[in-house]
């Protein structure tokens, strides 16, 4: 076995091959940090929606409750063949790739919103009522004394998320997207061993997941230290 | 002035401030003493009633004369109440800033001199967790001074404080007082309420059954239920 990969290894790293699983790398990272970023301020804008004391009207609240419930407990790759059968449906032109970039919106939405609503509870109502008794906006009451002070509860698990986001990318693999788990599978096919593709993309997911946890890491300790505005 | 859900917490609630005076809200605990304060300033919504602040009737309903009720009461809170987030500078001088968008510097100013007013100049950088309960307290009262109130609303304000933090606490609304500030002070300080208030006002079960001046109230009370609660109360 490794033999092969010894005997592969300089033609595996050919510039054909490098340039192809640049491409899926690119592709991975567009899916991972574009997906999770659109969802976070999406789901950061359901949370907003679905407070009582923020913006929370009835309708919106039952509907992007409804839409957190679900989305959360729907696996990823359910969720991909939905997006996927919908944008059929609507006989809508949409690429894999952006079928994917939707699932991991709706997906990233849902668990952020629900991230930011723990983020929001964790500030004691004391202080939104002084907030409130000096005239601050619901607005102001949110972006000035809310926000603050949630971000430490809120970043780690919005971090954890987002590694476990550039994870699920691979499951677009299933429908074809060009992502990292698709080229590995590609060029396994085209003959290279399977342990030099699939330990290829592993050493790449790693060196994508590990600095994005180092950076939760030290913008947690950062708040920790002193999480004052 | 009423407010409630099932039960009422408050009903016939009918009191006449004066400018300049120190109104004592006493009275047993959950007799009401703080839901008044809180509907003062919108943080709870009466049922029925009605509040007028010289002379224009607050409507609760609307923002805009929600608003500008707020603008004429300042609240200090049990539990300070001081944004976590922000020195003590940051606390006084935020609302005036944002909300009446005055001019940041002069703002400023006046707030470190209400600091020093309240014995924490040197205190101006530290954050709430930095100061102990009495100086954020403190904090919390030159804070509602910076919004320039009409009226300041004092919620049991050394209730959450270590006995030995109490007196620096007093004295700084004893100073007031003497300003000519017009306070309504829920309180459990006795002594203080006797010395500070021009007069006193006894809850009891959401209704206003006693006012009167200090010595009245509390050495010639007339209600059964108000005999009651002076004599517990002077026995410690």
């Amino acid at each position: 076995m490794w033999e092969q990969v010894i005997e592969d290894a300089p033609r595996f790293f050919g510039p054909w091959n490098l340039l192809f699983l640049g491409e899926a790398l690119v592709n991975t990272l567009l899916l991972s940090y574009l997906g999770a970023g659109i969802g976070f301020v999406i789901g950061f804008g359901l949370a907003i929606g679905r407070h009582p004391r923020l913006y929370g009207v009835l309708p919106l609240r039952i509907a992007a409750t409804a839409y957190v419930e679900i989305f959360r407990r729907i696996p990823f790759l359910v969720k991909l063949m939905c997006v996927f059968f919908a944008f059929q449906l609507s006989g809508a032109q949409a690429s894999l790739f952006t079928v994917a970039l939707v699932t991991v919106v709706l997906s990233a939405a849902a668990f952020a919103a629900e991230i930011a609503r723990a983020g929001i509870e964790s500030v004691p109502a004391p202080q939104w009522d002084a907030a409130e008794a000096m005239n601050f906006s619901r607005w102001r009451v949110l972006t000035r004394v809310v926000a603050p002070q949630s971000w430490r509860v809120a970043l780690p698990p919005l971090f954890g998320y987002a590694v476990g986001f550039i994870k699920s990318t691979s499951i677009a693999s299933q429908i074809g997207v060009l992502e990292l788990t698709y080229a590995a599978k590609i060029l396994n096919t085209r003959g290279f061993s399977a342990l030099l593709c699939f330990g290829t993309i592993l050493v790449v997911y790693f060196l994508i997941c590990w600095p994005t946890k180092r950076l939760g890491e030290r913008l947690e300790a950062r708040l920790g230290r002193r999480a004052k505005a | 002035m009423s407010y409630g859900g099932k039960a009422d917490v408050l009903r016939g609630v009918s009191l006449d401030v004066e400018r300049g005076e120190v109104i004592g809200l006493i009275g047993p605990s959950g007799s009401g003493k703080s839901t008044i304060l809180r509907t003062l300033v919108g943080l709870l919504k009466p049922k029925a009633g009605q509040v007028t602040v010289d002379g224009a009737p607050v409507d609760y309903a609307s923002r805009s004369s929600l608003r500008t009720a707020r603008d004429r009461f300042a609240i200090v809170f049990q539990q300070y109440n001081l944004f976590q987030n922000m020195t003590a500078l940051r606390n006084v001088a935020i609302a005036p800033t944002l909300v009446k968008k005055r001019d940041r510097g002069q703002v400023e100013a006046e707030a470190r001199a209400l600091l020093a007013r309240v014995g924490l100049a040197e205190k101006v950088n530290a954050y709430p967790d930095e100061l102990s309960g009495g100086q954020q307290q403190r904090v919390a009262i030159a804070r509602a001074l910076a919004l320039k109130p009409d009226i300041l609303l004092l919620d049991e304000v050394t209730a959450a404080l270590d006995p030995e933090l109490v007196g620096e606490v007093l004295d700084t609304i004893r100073a007031l007082q003497r300003d000519g500030m017009t306070m309504l002070i829920v309180s459990h300080e006795m002594g203080f309420i006797r010395e500070v208030a021009s007069r006193v006002a006894f809850l009891d079960q959401g209704s206003v059954v006693e006012v009167g001046p200090p010595a009245d109230v509390f050495d010639r009370p007339t209600s059964p239920r108000l005999r009651d609660f002076t004599s517990r109360i002077l026995r410690h």
